[in-house]
């Protein structure tokens, strides 16, 4: 049997872990034993019982460590605690740590890093870096929050009123969004800013306002990451941050280019904004996009704003980030156990499993081959761009830039002329007919086919003319009275209609008495098809009928 | 005044009860009472009739009354059963099957009918159009009740040169109206019936399981034109009336199922997608990767949705699954989730089907809207559950204009954040469309059985693994 471990963190200050109680069940379903070291989830606010009753064993440091799989946030100082031949689960953060790279290869068996899955649609369940930058964006908000010296959201009092607090985020990935969201529910009036145009309907979705700058702009991304920005965008994204910055209460910047935080609020602007306002800056562990910012402390500068650098925002909710994250980590053991039967089963040719891979059987598999990540080729794109986190390489390979210009602007015809054939792929639709000719032509016909039914109508007897009159006006009172009829209605419509229809009984009735046997056997196998219609319809449309209720 | 007016003025009254039935079935608060002024009508319309037989019958009305009698109770007891014993599942076959008696009976008052009055020119062409319309009905509504229930394949039969067999027997049905005006002889009509019984089987033969709702309402419509055109050799207006009723509404929905698929008419009844050319649509557009879930990570998604909205299709009554749904539903209701479903005029094999398997299902109607009322919400809702629909959810209807469903009208479930599709399996649907929605990031598949895999969420609900 396979044990699962999950450690205590070494990490001083570290809050987080890497299973809960929740997640620790579903570790035990898909067949593992997991143990759980004393106290591993008491940053978290998880009692060992919790992990118990979820059917871990509590046991110290060293069987933690020294499980066959180890499932931790970080990776040990010192790798020698790992078993011979185990599987580490942590964030390596491969590129920004050859060193912890080239230990595990030493010490063989398997590392996995949690931050560097790549970025495709199946591998979400299990990204923990969006994640934390969810996280990260809600609390960054709350943090700012706190610092501001108002109400987030506008008031009208007795004794007067307060205007809402506006809050200009820098970064639409899974963290701007995050903050965006959070920061619009507090009540704020939100503006966000963000180089790619793809996210400017996502920002709009959450409610906030989309500040664009035409030169700022970059090209879609083809990964779903930002990249580094020329000089005329730079200069007209600064531009906008300045103007922004200055009108805001709050400033959240998110901007995180692969791992390396660029500059987007400078001295300048800090100094430009009113005294009171807050930046929060989610980049501070890449050295902050505010040129004010002190990574891993809060100042304020000499003109009063307030300037958060917190580094460890997602381990200030550390009961939800644990959970969230304990869940991606179940995913990744959910796809490394096909059999659900507690077998840890690694498929290098799978491209999520092989781009997670850092380190098997002493041999070093990072970087893995390029990835193309479908973020251009589907409408909604990835969007973590300018994430918080270690530094992630989804190195892009040649997915065309302009396939999502191409395909909007084919959705436009999209609807072709009504009545036409629906076009079929081979076939391209007929030319549409000019419709104020159609319509001519149309009334042409109906013309024509009155004047010959006026036509034959003023031969026919007088009889049938008496009866035609009733059957045309019974054929516009239907119209007009089935029109009204609700479409949830249709089928016990149709079984009354049924019931109706079976009205032909009437004639067949009628025939029964005639002098001639055929005519009276044919007419009672009529009468007696007809009523079962007559009886079987009305009765189904009343047992339907009463089915349906209204709630209560 | 004489048993005869006696009987017409009865007849009015009934013809006035129908229409006031119909309307009354135009609102659920109503539709008790429609149903009811219908049996009354119809009371009213057979208490005179039977009198009406038995004063006119030329034979000893004792006889007369007891075959009426007789007859009446045949039926009632057949049709009182069928309609107790019936699953709402099987509601097409039923109606279907409905409408084959209509057109049998149509046939046979037809052959009554010239057999025993004066035949001028004008009673020939009624009788002629009658038995024609009649016995198309009778045999299409056999090959729809065959169809619906499976004991044939739902699959189009495609004879080669199919549109002109139809054509054929058209024009074959026209030559032989001339011969029986000038002969005023029973062979053409016989020859004709024949011709015509082989149409009505061929035109509905041809068409697939999907387009099942248009043909329904089509042979619905067809059962009104043969009692309307009984009527008419009747000399009945009682029927022609009716006849003229029943015959607009199966129109009404016929064509309000053809727009819901932004096909015309003519296009559905000559045959199914693609198959004009002879071959199936080529699955063409992005391939790529679903992602799949299990019933506990649903049930978590729906505990934390604050509002969930489901999409039905035909692969919710054949898993039976209405059930299983309702439950998860006043579940969810209970915690305080909204719930709602959305439902695409041609879900499942009858216009309207949806709706009574939900009601069945103890749904209330009124969280069970129509595409035009919930497409507006579908942004902002957290979860989409789409159980046994597939072509009613299909993106490539609005965004690719060569799909074969270009146009359609759909249920834009993809503008929700979360979509669960319950599937089988990754096949087409009935348009045999690739859906790119399986695709779709925010899509997750849930595979199996509808009905198990529901039950399974339930049980979820009950008993959540997450905190």
């Amino acid at each position: 049997m396979t044990t699962i471990g999950i450690p205590r963190e070494t990490q001083p200050g570290e809050r987080l872990v890497a299973g809960t109680p929740a997640t620790v069940a579903r570790l035990v379903k898909l067949g593992y034993d997991v143990v759980v070291e004393a106290g591993a989830g008491q940053g978290a606010t998880y009692a060992d019982d919790e992990y118990a009753a979820a059917g871990a064993v509590i046991v110290d440091a060293a069987a933690a460590w020294g499980a066959d799989v180890v499932t931790a946030v970080h990776a040990p100082d010192d790798v020698s605690v790992l078993a011979e031949g185990a599987t580490l689960v942590a964030m390596l953060a491969p590129a920004a740590h050859p060193e912890v790279v080239e230990s595990l290869r030493e010490r063989g068996g398997t590392a996995m890093a949690l931050d560097a899955v790549p970025r495709i649609s199946r591998a979400q369940s299990l990204d923990v870096l969006s994640t934390l930058s969810n996280v990260a964006g809600y609390r960054a908000v709350i943090e700012a929050a706190a610092a501001y010296g108002g109400m987030f959201g506008g008031q009208v009092t007795a004794a007067g009123k307060t205007a809402p607090a506006t809050v200009f985020v820098i970064g639409a990935g899974v963290a701007g969004l995050a903050a965006i969201g959070a920061a619009g529910s507090l009540g704020a009036q939100v503006r966000a800013f963000d180089v790619r145009p793809e996210v400017g309907e996502q920002i709009e979705s959450m409610g906030a306002t989309f500040v664009q700058a035409d030169d700022a702009q970059q090209q879609v991304s083809s990964d779903g990451y930002a990249s580094a920005l020329s000089e005329a965008q730079e200069r007209a994204s600064a531009a906008v941050y300045a103007r922004e910055s200055a009108s805001a209460d709050v400033v959240i910047t998110t901007a995180l280019v692969r791992g390396s935080a660029p500059t987007t609020i400078t001295g300048e602007m800090v100094a430009a904004m009113r005294p009171g306002s807050v930046v929060v800056d989610l980049a501070a562990s890449g050295g902050g996009n505010c040129e004010a910012t002190v990574p891993g402390q809060t100042v304020v500068t000499d003109n009063g704003v307030t300037v958060v650098g917190w580094t460890d925002l997602p381990g200030r909710l550390p009961r939800h980030t644990s959970q969230l994250f304990g869940t991606n980590v179940v995913h990744l053991m959910q796809l490394l156990t096909p059999g659900k039967d507690g077998v840890l089963v690694l498929d290098l040719d799978d491209q999520v499993q092989r781009g997670m891979t850092v380190t098997h059987g002493r041999r070093t598999l990072w970087p893995p081959p390029p990835v193309a990540v479908s973020a251009a080729a589907t409408s909604a794109p990835a969007g973590a761009g300018a994430s918080s986190g270690g530094a992630v390489a989804g190195a892009a390979s040649s997915g065309a830039p302009g396939d999502l210009a191409d395909a909007v602007t084919e959705v436009i015809p999209a609807a072709p002329s009504p009545g036409a054939k629906a076009a079929r792929p081979p076939k391209p639709p007929r030319p549409p007919l000019d419709p104020a000719r159609a319509a001519q032509r149309r009334t042409m016909l109906y013309a024509l086919g009155a004047v010959l039914v006026t036509l034959a109508i003023a031969f026919a007897p007088a009889a049938f003319l008496g009866h035609f009159t009733v059957f045309v006006l019974a054929v516009f009172v239907g119209y007009y009275v089935i029109s009204h009829v609700t479409h949830s209605l249709h089928t016990p419509l149709m079984a009354q209609t049924n019931a109706i229809s079976g009205i032909i009984v009437v004639g067949a009735l009628l025939q029964i008495g005639s002098d001639d046997w055929l005519v009276t056997i044919l007419a009672c196998i009529a009468a007696a098809l007809a009523s079962i219609n007559v009886f079987g319809g009305f009765l189904v449309a009343n047992r339907m009928i009463r089915m349906f209720r209204k709630d209560a | 005044m004489t048993l005869e007016s006696l009987a017409q003025a009865v007849y009015i009254l009934a013809a006035v009860l129908f229409v006031l039935s119909l309307a009354g079935l135009s609102k659920q608060e109503t539709a008790r009472q429609g149903n009811a002024l219908g049996m009354i009508g119809m009371g009213l319309a057979l208490a005179a009739t039977v009198v009406l037989a038995i004063d006119r019958s030329e034979r000893s009305r004792i006889v007369t009354a007891v075959l009426v009698l007789a007859v009446l109770v045949v039926g009632a007891v057949v049709g009182v059963r069928r309609a107790r014993t019936v699953e709402m599942t099987q509601m097409p076959e039923l109606i279907a099957m409905l409408h084959s008696f209509v057109g049998g009976a149509a046939v046979l008052v037809g052959y009554n009918s010239y057999l025993t009055e004066s035949n001028d020119a004008v009673h020939l062409i009624e009788v002629f159009l009658g038995v024609l319309i009649g016995a198309v009905t009778l045999t299409g509504s056999v090959v729809a009740y065959l169809k619906l229930s499976a004991r044939m394949s739902s699959a189009p039969l495609a004879l080669p040169g199919r549109n002109l067999i139809n054509l054929g027997a058209l024009v074959a049905s026209a030559l032989l109206m001339w011969w029986f005006l000038a002969s005023a002889s029973v062979i053409p009509l016989i020859l004709m019936t024949i011709v015509a019984l082989g149409l009505g089987w061929h035109l509905v033969a041809s068409i697939g399981g999907g387009d099942m709702p248009v043909v329904v309402s089509m042979l619905n419509s067809y059962s009104g034109w043969a009692a309307a055109a009984a009527g008419f050799m009747l000399g009945n207006d009682l029927l022609v009336v009716t006849g003229a009723l029943v015959g607009a509404s199966g129109a009404i929905l016929s064509y309000l199922m053809c727009r819901a698929m932004n096909r015309s008419f003519v296009s559905v009844i000559l045959g199914g997608y693609g198959t004009a050319e002879g071959t199936v649509a080529p699955v063409v557009g992005e391939q790529g990767e679903h992602r799949e879930l299990d019933p506990d990570d649903v049930a978590e998604l729906l505990l934390d949705a604050r509002s969930v909205v489901i999409t039905p299709g035909y692969g919710m009554a054949v898993a039976k699954a209405q059930y299983p749904v309702a439950e998860l539903v006043s579940r969810l209701r209970a915690r305080g989730v909204q719930v709602r479903f959305g439902v695409h005029p041609v879900a499942g094999r009858l216009p309207g089907h949806m709706n009574v398997l939900l009601a069945e299902a103890k749904v209330p109607y009124d969280i069970v809207l129509e595409m035009d009322e919930i497409n507006d919400d579908l942004p902002d809702t957290d979860v989409v559950l789409v159980i046994g629909a597939n072509d009613t959810v299909n993106p490539a209807a609005l965004e690719d204009p060569t799909s074969p469903i270009a146009g359609m009208p759909v249920l834009e479930v993809w503008k929700a954040r979360q979509v669960v599709v319950f599937k089988r399996s990754m096949a087409t649907g009935y348009a045999g469309v690739q859906n790119p929605l399986f695709l779709r990031e925010n899509t997750a598949m849930l595979f199996g059985d509808a009905k198990e895999q529901t039950e399974r969420i339930v049980a979820a609900l009950l008993d959540p693994v997450g905190g």
